[in-house]
């Protein structure tokens, strides 16, 4: 097909400003909207929790809140109770248990011994294995300490939940994307607590702003033991537990 | 999920009842280990002018493409987005073993695979681009790429670049197949996978599976062409798969002597684990039919000289036995790291399903695929266009 | 020199498909990238804001202290002080912004209490706790005790 130099240059023109105008509309239409809430500044708080386990009691209300809060499906969780059980000094061979995660409490075992219940949920670690593993970015932490899961990223491959040390992550069976505990980002940031914090009865879970200096976590830190789970991986985890057997996995 | 709560022994983390990867992340692995070994093979020749396996250098080249193509199937059918897979070209983490994939796939298949073998068929695709009919002749023509050049001048540049091309495809296919290793071995949270010995074992048992991938599909493809097998060329690659098997053999000896050794927090847990639920797949199939058998049988032509019809059955026995071996370790490394909790006190069961996106089925379509795509390659590119035609 | 070029033609083919292929991609990727990406972090910011929509279903504690000010009254005298409504009354946001025609149940004593009150070898030695059917043998927790005050006076 012949074409005269002018047709051509006009031609070739409006390719490319076609082009780069449809590719900067696209991205309009992809832009996101402003972050989180307004009258919240990621840059102040770095989030964390308490976790009491002298005043756990094992009621489930904390997993049944944190279902019905975040549409958790059934059979997986984002926090759960485990039961320990402990002859003597056998602290190498604990008892657990976890009848459907504590959603519905635990029935009586009625054993002697050392018994005791560990609240469970995403450690919500500074160094986390599992934002780093992910292939595309679709899980990462926030400024402010979340880590928290892009449902409308994740590819679903898994890997982050065979990097968690914690098993806190699990597939969310309709979206087929990873799901976690989200410290519930949508209420802390409105100056909420978390569903599971807000429903525990004996407050054994506390949700903890560690930037923020009139936060009682900075007194409660100093003057009390506590421990982190499998401190020996070294993920900055958040979670502190008070009181945290050496038994418990 | 709930069905698997009875498979459950001991206690597990709730989340961790379920697989998360299955028999297609088994495949995968192997797959790409394949299409390593196989290449490895293939620069014996070039690079190291091993001559004696020269006639399986084409073929080895055929047998790589056709397993690479096939490659990233298993893994989308596997992700829960299939559709999101170009995120690991736009944006990759790049702390993120895994997406390195894209990138180490595209480069293998097209600067190395692709082109080495279009560098080496050439001067035969100009020929039978002019001589061919029909759709094929169209083929030809277009991979001519519009040029028809054959001068000894030019077919000198495609040996020396053919040249480069396989060497630099050497670290590069230990790339391609290492990195799956790395995407196991750099995870601490696994105890079972997680040894910097994780990739050089799946590099060298991947020699292993495409060294016996070539050896038994040379001796296939032969037999179906009514061609000669050259013994020089099978013993020779016997030889080569000894070898390589003895290493593998020894490295994941040392790995298991080490956690012995240790005895750390996980070892309790992980023995437990490989007397009952991998008793079969591993210390059976694995270590005793799968690895001690062929050593054995391919150490002994080395110490006694059989005929020619007894050491093509030994070839193909310790081949076949080979090629379900390394398939089983893949098994033992993906599967076995999901079978027990990360609190070392449960264990779960693998629940594989048959006609499901993840299920035997589609397990065994992909690995058959292969093997038709092999077909339909000999077919478009003959690996001895001169023998065959006599 | 030219001798070089002829016999190199057909490399130079392959370097300019690749050359074109490498510009496309790059051309797609930019127009596929969400905008704003990498800005906190190798993630979308615009994720930050979709969790943060999600809806909220319980409404936390200082929400009933507005109208039910004599519960909670009620309640900050007795052992239940530190309890939020929700954790007995169940997630009631949407009574919050619809208190009329929202109306929440009145939970049943009879199964609620004992979800964390029923004696359990694991629950702390200090908490009170009982065996229900010795102790009120199914009869209703609250035809003794009420609920945000549970301490029966003359105890």
């Amino acid at each position: 097909m012949e074409m005269t130099r002018r047709e051509m240059l006009r031609n070739s023109g409006k390719f490319i400003l076609l082009t780069s105008a449809a590719a900067t509309a696209w991205e309009f239409v992809l832009a996101g909207k402003a972050e989180a809430s307004p009258n919240y500044d990621m840059t102040k708080h770095w989030w964390s929790m308490i976790i009491d386990v002298d005043k756990c009691i094992g009621c489930g209300n904390c997993v049944r809140a944190c279902a019905t809060e975040n549409d958790v499906p059934e059979g997986y969780f984002r926090t759960w109770i485990e039961r320990y059980h402990l002859e003597d000094w056998h602290t190498d061979h604990p008892e657990v248990d976890s009848p459907n995660g504590g959603f519905d409490g635990f029935p009586d075992n009625h054993k002697e011994g050392k018994n005791f219940f560990i609240p469970k949920i995403c450690n919500h670690c500074a160094d986390s294995p599992c934002t780093q593993v992910c292939p595309v970015g679709a899980t990462f932490v926030t400024p402010d300490g979340v880590v928290l899961v892009d449902e409308k990223y994740c590819l679903g491959c898994r890997y982050c939940i065979q990097a968690c040390p914690y098993g806190c992550r699990f597939l969310n069976p309709k979206k087929n994307t990873a799901e976690k505990c989200t410290l519930c980002y949508h209420r802390i940031t409105k100056g909420l607590t978390t569903a599971c914090c807000e429903a525990c009865p004996t407050s054994a879970r506390v949700l903890a702003d560690l930037k923020n200096p009139k936060d009682p976590v900075h007194e409660f830190l100093r003057t009390h033991s506590v421990q982190v789970l499998k401190p020996h991986m070294a993920t900055g985890a958040k979670v502190f537990y008070k009181n945290l057997d050496g038994a418990v996995r | 999920m709930q069905t698997l709560l009875h498979a459950v022994e001991g206690y597990m983390y709730p989340n961790e009842v379920e697989l998360q990867w299955s028999i297609l992340i088994v495949l995968y692995p192997y797959i790409t280990g394949l299409v390593a070994g196989a290449f490895i093979l293939a620069s014996l020749e070039r690079v190291f002018k091993v001559d004696a396996v020269k006639p399986t250098y084409r073929l080895a080249l055929l047998i790589a493409l056709a397993f690479l193509l096939v490659a990233p199937l298993p893994l989308q059918l596997h992700l829960g987005h299939p559709e999101r897979s170009f995120e690991m070209y736009t944006t990759p983490h790049k702390s993120s073993a895994m997406a390195m994939f894209g990138f180490v796939y595209l480069w293998y298949l097209m600067i190395v695979l692709l082109m080495e073998i279009w560098l080496d068929y050439r001067k035969d695709i100009v020929e039978w681009a002019e001589s061919g009919t029909g759709v094929k002749k169209l083929i030809y023509r277009i991979l001519t790429l519009g040029n028809r050049n054959v001068s000894p001048a030019a077919l000198r540049v495609d040996d020396k670049v053919g040249w480069v091309i396989t060497l630099i495809g050497i670290p590069s296919a230990f790339l391609l197949h290492g990195y799956v290793g790395f995407i196991f071995g750099s995870i601490k949270a696994n105890p079972w996978w997680s040894t910097p010995l994780m990739p050089v074992v799946f590099i060298f048992s991947a020699m292993v599976s495409g060294i016996a991938a070539v050896l038994l599909l040379y001796m296939v493809v032969s037999k179906l062409k009514g061609m000669k097998i050259d013994m020089r060329c099978v013993d020779t690659i016997g030889q080569y798969l000894l070898y390589a098997f003895i290493i593998d053999f020894s490295l994941e000896m040392l790995d298991l002597i080490h956690r012995i050794y240790e005895a750390d927090e996980s070892l309790r847990a992980l023995d437990f684990m490989v007397h009952t639920k991998l008793y079969f797949s591993q210390v059976i199939l694995q270590i005793f039919i799968g690895t001690m058998i062929p050593i054995a049988l391919l150490g002994l032509t080395q110490m006694v000289k059989f005929a020619e019809g007894t050491r093509k059955i030994i070839y193909s026995v310790a081949g076949s036995i080979t090629m379900v071996s390394i398939l089983a370790m893949r098994w033992n490394v993906v599967i076995g790291g999901q079978l027990f909790s990360k609190s070392f006190l449960g264990y779960t069961s693998y629940k594989m399903e048959f006609a499901t996106r993840e299920g035997l089925l589609p397990a065994v379509a992909l690995l058959l695929l292969p093997f038709l795509i092999l077909w339909v390659l000999v077919k478009l590119l003959p690996p001895w266009p001169k023998t065959e035609a006599a | 020199m030219k001798d070089f070029l002829r016999s190199t033609e057909h490399l130079s083919r392959v370097v300019l498909l690749l050359a074109l292929g490498i510009i496309a991609f790059l051309l797609i990727r930019r127009a596929v990238i969400p905008a704003d990406f990498g800005k906190y972090g190798h993630f979308r910011p615009g994720s930050l804001a979709d969790i943060s929509a999600r809806p909220i279903k319980f409404a936390g504690r200082e929400a009933c202290e507005a109208c039910h000010s004599d519960q909670v009254e009620a309640k900050s005298k007795g052992k239940h002080a530190n309890i939020g409504c929700e954790a007995c009354h169940g997630a009631l946001a949407k009574h919050t912004e619809d208190p009329a025609s929202v109306v929440p149940e009145l939970p049943n004593t009879a199964v609620l209490c004992v979800k964390c009150h029923e004696a359990n070898a694991a629950k702390p030695k200090g908490f009170p706790q009982v065996v229900s059917a010795d102790h009120s043998s199914g009869v209703p927790c609250n035809t003794c005790h009420k609920p945000h005050n549970p301490k029966i006076s003359g105890d």
